[in-house]
């Protein structure tokens, strides 16, 4: 019987012992040379979709090299909270959204047109600080992805601009181009192609705070410092579309509230990074690991 | 030449040797495939593997390679409580040895070359052969079905111990042949869609199209497949248990009926969700599934009360103290109906609570977070079953004194321990964000790995004692060649 106590005093003894987490723990900076305003063209045409390669087709876009970066998704808000587009409601930004057709589906669940949630204010993990009047990112953040937006949040950030979010097609065939692929750079993924749940990069911790996110283009076959990243850019010259944050996308399907997710993340193993892998939330989840950037 | 041949009519023609064999192929297979993800991954330990072994992983292939490493390791399972039964239950000399020889044979097919094919280029002869082995183990299904025939008065009882109606018939066997039954006609809602999938068609997880608002009939049918063939496989281990015990009495009588009319109706339940019946096909489940886990009860508070009442027999008044020594003090009969109890904190409570609260809690949460519980879930509830096996296998072995105890207790804490992180790790999102969570899931990661890890340890351990025994001339395997486990069912 005294053995079993101990036993069971050992095992609770270690799980209470998790020392907390320190979010502001200090973070590398690196300049990775690649232009977060940089937009590139994916011509109109077929390519293959999904795991089991449907033929798609698309019409031509212009989509963001890199992710919406904390320091461009600061200064949307400074200037849509000037010109009234956004509100700060109970430690909440948000934004108007004009609904969907809800069905009353099983499992739906309905969004009125209505103000909804574009960031928390207040969530320690939130990356764009604010003073009570103006937004700033947080010191050694600015060039990585913005993360703790909501759907809403990404759709009014790429509205506001007179962009949007990218189709699931779109934004597959951006990662992928026109062959078979499961990688945007190719067949296999290494530790140094992105940034995945225990890849090792400089910017995880996982005694500690875990994975964090890295500099959008940040694997671009530079070394920085002691870690040398391979160059992982897709076919049409994108970067992360493989790993450090998942990436919202803008379809709004029949019969469901869920809005889908693509990439992979900082947090998720390898397979979730290969090019057809979906996720979906609610519209209004945030998170550290979800980012998203726009298509025009 | 007499060596190899008096060792191979033991491990191919003898019960034991037969469950010997099944228990060694799963342990290789979990062995060498648990290296292929998790921490062992990220270790780096899959690279060395996948080189070594030179297996041929193709991205797009991962979900299908998965599959059949599922099945293949369900085929082994359910090969060793076909030996179970076919060594417990009377039944036609014909029957026992056809159905044992054709599940073997069935299953080894299955396995080797089912995964020869997944992970080793795409031999389609390989996968050919596959499905053979497949379709031997359903033709020995329809056979096990014959061969529990309960209405066969050469079966019927007159023991008033025993559940039974009142012209004789054995309602345990009838509880067993209704599984049996249910389980051969689940296993075509598998086979139907797998046969399309299999054909180079899309072949998908379960688990990644949950949320999706309108599925195929197909899709619903692989579904239904997944869930009821695992619970068919515990209602199977229960009935199992409940003979070895030899579950008797009152709480017999009342579970065996129970026990029938829950597998049936879950099972109507299931096969519901290919039929317009779908939108209730869930009520229908819970219907059913509540009678099954009464029967598990029964036999729960019957066996406790039973290895109470014989380990506090030599005393006129046992102390609360004596009864849970008495209780405990065989860690391979206390063992199995505890892991049904502790199955309900770490599988059916989870399962319960996340169908109450799905909208409210579970789905606002990305679709990935709901995966890792339903997978965590269900691997728990695969494990239990396994941890059970390996009880009734100590048991028949012979395993005695300290050996015993700590090859039982060994099974319990350990794979409890592993099962209790999985069921913290599944539901962590309750209570901590994914910005803070590392340290927990750490934590939580060093308490399954150091629990499957040792407990995979204590089964190398009995393996290779196994096998060293296999090399005597007069090693303990002599003495099971002929031993069937109807005659070791406890008085």
């Amino acid at each position: 019987m005294k053995k079993n106590i101990l036993i069971f005093g050992l095992v609770g003894l270690f799980l209470v012992a998790c020392g907390p987490v320190d979010l502001n723990a200090p973070i590398p900076t690196f300049e990775t040379g690649v232009d977060p305003n940089s937009w590139v063209k994916v011509p109109a045409g077929e390519f293959y979709s999904g795991q089991h390669e449907h033929i798609e087709s698309t019409t031509a876009y212009e989509i963001m090299v890199t992710n919406v970066t904390v320091n461009q998704y600061a200064d949307f808000l400074n200037a849509a909270l000037a010109d009234g587009s956004i509100k700060f409601v109970d430690n909440e930004i948000v934004g108007f959204y004009p609904g969907d057709e809800f069905h009353g589906y099983e499992h739906e669940e309905e969004i009125r047109a209505g103000d909804w949630i574009f960031i928390p204010v207040d969530d320690p993990s939130q990356r764009v600080k604010f003073d009570g009047e103006t937004f700033t990112p947080q010191s050694g953040y600015e060039n990585h992805p913005m993360t703790m937006v909501s759907w809403f949040g990404a759709w009014g950030y790429c509205g506001y601009y007179g962009t949007r979010l990218p189709t699931e097609m779109e934004w597959e065939k951006a990662a992928r181009g026109t062959d078979t692929r499961p990688f945007p750079w190719g067949e296999e993924i290494a530790r140094e192609n992105a940034n995945f749940y225990s890849s090792r990069d400089p910017f995880e911790d996982m005694s500690n705070f875990g994975s964090r996110t890295s500099p959008v283009g940040f694997y671009n076959g530079k070394k920085y410092g002691d870690f040398q990243t391979l160059d992982s850019v897709s076919p049409y010259g994108l970067y992360d579309m493989a790993g450090n944050v998942w990436q919202w996308t803008g379809n709004v399907y029949e019969d469901m509230h869920y809005r889908f997710m693509r990439g992979g993340s900082k947090d998720t193993y390898e397979i979730d990074l290969r090019v057809w892998v979906r996720n979906n939330a609610t519209p209004t989840y945030f998170s550290p690991g979800v980012g998203f950037r726009c298509v025009r | 030449m007499e060596f190899i041949k008096t060792r191979f009519n033991y491990l191919f023609g003898s019960t034991k040797g037969l469950i010997l064999v099944a228990v060694a192929m799963i342990a290789i297979i979990t062995a060498v495939w648990g290296m292929l993800s998790g921490p062992m991954a990220e270790m780096g330990v899959r690279e060395v593997v996948v080189k070594t072994l030179g297996m041929d992983l193709v991205q797009a292939e991962r979900e299908g390679r998965i599959i059949i490493l599922y099945h293949s390791i369900a085929m082994a399972i359910i090969a060793i409580e076909v030996y179970m039964i076919t060594s417990l239950l009377k039944m036609k000399p014909f029957f026992k040895i056809a159905i044992n020889i054709l599940i073997t044979v069935g299953y080894i097919t299955t396995m080797i070359f089912g995964m020869g094919f997944a992970y080793f280029g795409h031999n389609w002869a390989f996968h050919g052969l596959y499905i053979a082995g497949l379709t031997l183990i359903f033709f020995t299904g329809v056979l096990l079905v014959i061969a529990l025939w309960p209405w066969n008065p050469e079966y019927y009882i007159e023991d008033e111990e025993y559940s039974r109606t009142k012209k004789g018939l054995n309602l345990e066997r009838t509880a067993f042949f209704a599984t049996a039954v249910t389980t051969v006609l689940s296993a075509l809602f598998g086979a139907v869609p797998g046969s399309f999938y299999g054909n180079g068609f899309e072949t998908f997880l379960a688990e990644n199209i949950i949320r999706m608002p309108h599925k195929t009939v197909l899709e619903y049918s692989i579904i239904g497949h997944l869930h009821i063939m695992l619970a068919l496989i515990a209602i199977m281990l229960t009935l199992i248990v409940g003979r070895w015990l030899n579950f008797r009495g009152i709480w017999h009588k009342l579970a065996m009926p129970l026990m029938i009319l829950g597998t049936i109706v879950l099972n109507l339940g299931v096969w519901g969700v290919v039929t317009p019946l779908q939108p209730i096909a869930h009520m229908i489940i819970y219907v059913g599934a509540t009678p099954s886990m009464l029967a598990a009860l029964f036999l729960l508070i019957w066996s406790w009360g039973m290895l109470i009442r014989t380990g506090t027999a030599h005393l006129e008044k046992p102390t609360f103290g004596q009864k849970l020594s008495a209780l405990v003090r065989d860690p391979l009969k206390f063992g199995p109906t505890w892991q049904m109890l502790f199955m309900n904190f770490t599988t059916s409570g989870i399962g319960i609570f996340m169908a109450v609260r799905l909208d409210e809690i579970f789905r606002v949460w990305p679709a990935r977070e709901e995966r890792i519980e339903l997978t965590g879930h269900w691997h728990v509830l695969s494990a239990i079953i396994a941890t059970i096996i390996l009880m009734y296998y100590g048991d028949m072995i012979g395993l005695k004194g300290k050996i015993r105890q700590w090859y039982g207790w060994g099974l319990i804490v350990l794979s409890d321990i592993a099962f209790g992180a999985v069921t913290v790790f599944e539901m962590k999102r309750l209570f901590i964000t994914e910005a803070e969570q590392q340290p927990l899931v750490n934590r939580l990661m060093y308490l399954m790995d150091f629990g499957l890890a040792t407990l995979l340890l204590l089964l190398a351990i009995v393996l290779f004692w196994r096998l060293i025994d296999l090399f005597k001339s007069k090693g303990r395997w002599t003495e099971e060649t002929d031993q069937e486990l109807a005659e070791e069912v406890m008085q």
